[in-house]
């Protein structure tokens, strides 16, 4: 009798969760998960009106969460500066004791740049990707730990592509990965679904680039076992996916308990503009 | 003027759930920081809407958590619905512990947020690595409900401090 009485309490207590409207509430939960569900579904339209509509209210969700988030901007953008403020003697040292003959360095890459180019003409390789970037300016900056990846304020109008990579200034951060009308989403090189093409030069080993979340560096995939590969070798974009241009730089090798990561060159931390190829 | 400093007081300590619930689903804010490489994260939506629900449904609607969730689903780069579905489930489950409660208890409670996000992580967690092929950190997700689990109590504390506050101003009108 009691346990007939208990699950009578149980099913009324499901039911009343479930369906019950409940004060001042204007739907019923059921209601409102059916809703999510059809929602949901939606996701599978890629195309068309409803991608469209989703892309316009993506756009003013972003605009939305900007105003929000703009006075905690404000403040770490802040913080940040305070820190390059007291690293700033200790910084000032280590480039006065390092030889930089910055004049002759830039007439060599100027030399190897032109040898380059005539090389390529030689084997009349063509560019695949184009060399003009935009400067873009970041809306969000979303830097969790399911999710690295910014919000910037150009989009489908101004001619950002899918795929496209980005830049912070010479070095290689991400790529667009969402394009909206007025803004874009670009996926950071640590968020833990990034994968790119790299090469290790000088050994020229070919890797896969893979994010762990991690805002210092990523790990590398696909190494060959047989490898040398040293500390402080550079990491370019290799350009092998057809998408990112190739010799971007994007950090250089640190070994930690025999395993070879690599550092990135940006702040992913502190980006306030990027630059996306066209 | 005072009298509209009273309104705009009343106004704030009335709304204050929602206000929040709207903050963290449009900036995102996981306070995420690291203590000896541990990634320390909280889910405040999943306190939020837990504790409103249960203890004082009136002061959130259900369908403004929909939305919220929505909101969320866009900041977060999630396939949109996903968090609507997560909050409404949490929804549910906070409902069914309310009808079936006689006497508030926060350590109940706390236990049985455990299990509430315990449910919703994994759905969340199911429904993106089935439905969506996305890659998402079992690991962070699993601590994030641990560390958010760790401060209910002392969230819930101060929603109520903050309830009665209303609830004294609206006594005092």
């Amino acid at each position: 009798m009691s346990t007939e009485s208990s699950r009578d309490d149980f099913i009324i207590a499901i039911r009343s969760a479930f369906l019950k409207k409940g004060n001042r509430q204007k739907f019923s939960l059921f209601t409102l998960l059916i809703i999510s569900i059809l929602v949901l579904s939606l996701e599978y339209f890629k195309t068309g009106p409803v991608n469209q509509f989703r892309s316009i209210t993506k756009d003013i969700i972003f605009r939305g969460s900007y105003v929000v988030s703009s006075p905690f901007k404000y403040v770490k953008d802040k913080y940040y500066l305070f820190q390059d403020h007291m690293s700033m003697y200790e910084e000032f040292s280590v480039l006065r004791d390092k030889d930089l003959d910055l004049d002759s360095l830039r007439k060599e890459v100027d030399f190897y740049k032109s040898e380059n180019a005539l090389l390529k003409k030689l084997i009349e390789e063509r560019d695949l990707f184009s060399k003009e970037y935009m400067l873009t300016k970041i809306l969000l900056d979303k830097q969790s730990p399911y999710l690295k990846s910014l919000i910037i304020n150009k989009g489908q109008k101004n001619g950002v592509k899918l795929g496209s990579a980005v830049k912070d200034r010479l070095y290689y951060i991400g790529k667009v990965v969402n394009v909206n009308f007025l803004s874009s989403r670009v996926l950071l090189a640590n968020d833990l679904n990034s994968k790119i093409p790299i090469i290790i030069e000088p050994s020229g080993i070919n890797a896969i680039l893979s994010g762990n979340g991690n805002d210092d560096y990523a790990e590398l995939e696909y190494l060959p076992k047989e490898n040398e590969i040293k500390e402080n070798e550079i990491v370019y974009t290799s350009g092998s996916d057809g998408t990112i241009p190739a010799s971007i730089p994007v950090g250089k090798i640190i070994i930690q308990d025999n395993k070879k990561y690599v550092k990135f060159f940006s702040n992913l931390n502190q980006l306030n503009y990027v630059q996306v190829n066209k | 003027m005072a009298r509209e400093n009273i309104k705009f007081y009343q106004f704030l300590l009335n709304g204050f759930p929602i206000i929040l619930l709207f903050f963290f689903a449009l900036t995102g804010y996981s306070f995420s920081f690291q203590i000896f490489e541990i990634n320390i994260s909280f889910n405040f939506i999943h306190l939020i809407v837990f504790y409103w629900v249960l203890r004082k449904p009136e002061m959130l609607g259900y369908g403004l958590i929909f939305f919220a969730g929505v909101i969320n689903d866009v900041v977060q780069n999630l396939p949109i619905g996903v968090s609507s579905i997560n909050y409404l489930l949490l929804c549910v489950i906070a409902s069914f512990f309310r009808t079936r409660t006689l006497v508030p208890n926060l350590i109940y409670d706390w236990i049985l947020f455990f299990i509430a996000i315990l449910i919703v992580s994994s759905i969340h967690f199911t429904v993106l690595a089935i439905f969506f092929d996305g890659n998402i950190s079992y690991g962070a997700l699993m601590s994030t409900a641990f560390f958010s689990f760790l401060i209910y109590p002392a969230l819930a504390k101060i929603f109520n401090q903050i309830y009665l506050l209303g609830l004294r101003q609206e006594n005092v009108e």
